[in-house]
């Protein structure tokens, strides 16, 4: 498993734990080059407008200089992204120079190469007091933003959002064993057993990322209780051939999906009901999705609150790089997630000290 | 089987059912009793209602087809209606409800104890009508939302939104929906009375939903067109018009505007 205060140090992870002095964004983040950009841009047009007198101008200029800055933004990120795993060794003063180095030296070279400075009529010292402000300010503002999401709130906002399962659930499934014990103790063990499985894992510190084959077992789990309830009303349909096992992904992420899908999908139906759960890779994501009957006379509400839930975990886990999408047709809903692929990287296990 | 209490079990888990009847075979020394049916869900129930009778019905709230609150409603309007006990695994709001109006609820897991307190308390003095309509309009107000049809011992269910317009003929009403007509139990009062807010008089005999009147239009007596005629209403979804009463017309003016 890794934890997020492994991935505090981990290229791969979002949630930074780590305790530079200046803590320093995911450069290899989507988020993260998004708002750069965003940035850069609203820096520039910032300077345009402080710069110009009339207005007539102001998009030329505007354009122009976003043309300048941008690639050498992006540039800055590329090499910044290829270089962060040997950014996180460097002692903290140094990892907060590089950035600003770095921006330095593609502006320099953007200048030297691409465009000439003749052409846009500046020196190469106010490109690089440019270049190191903007760099400085972001960083800073990055290293802010990081500061509101302290682990400690980042930690109690996860604890928070551990997904709970249903009191109907667990007092259903208690009066099915009593319903059982006595035709049938063998099933009633098993279903005890099933259970106590179930709550140990809930109730288990669910702030690290699982093996995808854990939330399956865990959802199989469940899918055995909610059959001693339900009987021949559940059917499931997995599909899971192409499934890689060991991407990781949030703790009791299927199994809240596998719930809401029995409970608005099979309950409320008259007859029997199928649930599909297909789980595939395709290239560097994952996808989870779940289908479920709908049109039986519904429970209402409740649905938008565990989805809820794991959308706002998957943010906290992976930014903007996970999606959560919902699609309801007469008969059916959906739920589809796509999660960047990551797998278990045991080598990986860095100790924090290095940092400190 | 001896006299004892006759109940009816509600629930769409079968080991559910299985832990009811267990507890009502352990208690039988304290409070006889003897299972005359057990119902999945509150369709099947009203249909085994039609062929026995029932002294009690533990009702579970959330089930397909029909739902416990709404079950009660129907069964509430039965000749002999059992006494109802409802069974619950985590309703707070539900709960809520029964507590406010001292209706009678057990929780499950049912205890032995528990449920002989209930049983005979429902066997003294059950749950009374106004206490359950009280709580089932706190819990889903606004009437029922099925209508239920008795046809050839089977029980059909139709949607009171489905509803295009009830006509009463002779002993019957019939409900009209989009594709067939349903002959009720009902009489038309009391149809006025529970969905007052739907369904709008036009005439001695006959409701519409106010959302199917598409207009209006005049319809004369004798093909020549004299005489003062009468309106009638034009519906939306089928081609068919329903005369407006002289009586009525002045408060269905009033109403549409």
């Amino acid at each position: 498993m890794v934890s997020i205060r492994e991935m505090g140090q981990d290229a791969g992870g979002r949630l930074r734990q780590n305790f530079h002095p200046l803590r320093l964004p995911d450069f290899c983040n989507l988020g993260t080059w998004l708002r750069v950009l965003l940035a850069v841009n609203a820096m520039a047009l910032a300077v345009v407008l402080a710069g110009n007198r009339q207005l007539a101008g102001l998009p030329g200029d505007f354009v122009e200089l976003a043309a300048y800055v941008e690639p050498i933004t992006l540039g800055s990120l590329i090499a910044l992204c290829g270089g962060q795993r040997w950014l996180l060794r460097l002692s903290p003063l140094a990892a907060a120079a590089a950035p600003v180095l770095i921006a330095m030296a593609m502006a320099t070279l953007f200048a030297t190469l691409v465009a000439p400075i003749e052409t846009v009529q500046q020196s190469y010292w106010r490109i690089w007091f440019w270049s190191a402000l903007t760099a400085a300010v972001l960083l800073a503002w990055f290293d802010l933003a990081t500061r509101a999401r302290t682990p400690a709130v980042t930690e109690a906002r996860l604890m928070a959002l551990t997904a709970r399962i249903r009191p109907h659930f667990l007092f259903n499934s208690l009066n099915a064993v009593l319903g059982v014990i006595r035709s049938d103790p063998r099933r009633a063990e098993a279903a005890l057993e099933e259970l106590a499985d179930l709550f140990r894992a809930l109730m288990q510190d669910n702030r690290e990322l699982v093996p995808l084959s854990d939330e399956i077992a865990l959802a199989r789990q469940y899918l055995e209780l909610e059959r001693l309830r339900l009987g021949d009303r559940l059917h499931v349909r997995w599909e899971i051939d192409s499934c890689p096992a060991d991407a990781l992904v949030p703790p009791l992420m299927l199994q809240p999906l596998i719930e809401n899908a029995v409970y608005h999908g099979i309950e409320p139906l008259g007859g029997a009901g199928e649930i599909g759960i297909r789980l595939a890779r395709s290239q560097d994501s994952v996808e989870i999705e779940l289908t479920n009957p709908r049109g039986g006379n519904g429970h209402s509400g409740g649905n938008q609150m565990a989805l809820a839930n794991i959308r706002e975990r998957l943010l906290l886990f992976f930014d903007l790089e996970a999606t959560l999408e919902t699609q309801a047709t007469a008969d059916h809903y959906l739920v589809r997630i796509e999660l960047p692929y990551r797998m278990e990287r045991r080598h990986e296990r860095r100790s924090e000290n290095t940092d400190r | 089987m001896s006299a004892g209490l006759r109940i009816l079990i509600v629930d769409d888990e079968a080991p559910a059912r299985a832990r009811l009847r267990n507890l009502l075979a352990d208690l039988a020394a304290e409070v006889p009793t003897c299972v005359v049916g057990e119902a999945v869900d509150g369709v099947d129930a009203l249909e085994r209602l039609e062929s026995v009778t029932a002294d009690i019905a533990l009702v579970d709230i959330r089930m397909p087809r029909l739902d416990g609150i709404e079950l009660a409603r129907h069964l509430a309007r039965l000749p002999t209606p059992p006494a109802v006990i409802f069974t619950t695994a985590f309703d707070q709001y539900a709960v809520k409800a029964f507590e406010l109006s001292a209706v009678d609820y057990l929780l499950k897991p049912v205890r032995a104890a528990r449920l002989a307190e209930a049983l005979t308390k429902a066997a003294r003095s059950p749950s009374t009508a106004a206490a359950l309509h009280q709580a089932s309009e706190e819990i889903a107000p606004g009437g029922r939302r099925q209508l239920r049809c008795s046809e050839r011992g089977k029980v059909l269910l139709v949607a009171v939104t489905d509803v295009i317009y009830f006509k009463a003929e002779l002993k019957y009403v019939t409900a009209r929906t989009r594709e067939r007509e349903y002959l009720l139990e009902e009489s038309l009062s009391q149809l006025e009375t529970e969905f007052g807010e739907r369904f709008l008089r036009i005439h001695r005999n006959c409701l519409v939903a106010r959302t199917a009147i598409s207009g209006f239009e005049r319809e004369y007596d004798d093909p020549a067109g004299d005489g003062e005629g009468h309106w009638a209403v034009l519906l939306r979804g089928i081609d068919e018009r329903l005369p407006v009463s002289r009586r009525q017309w002045p408060q269905v003016k009033a109403l549409i505007g």
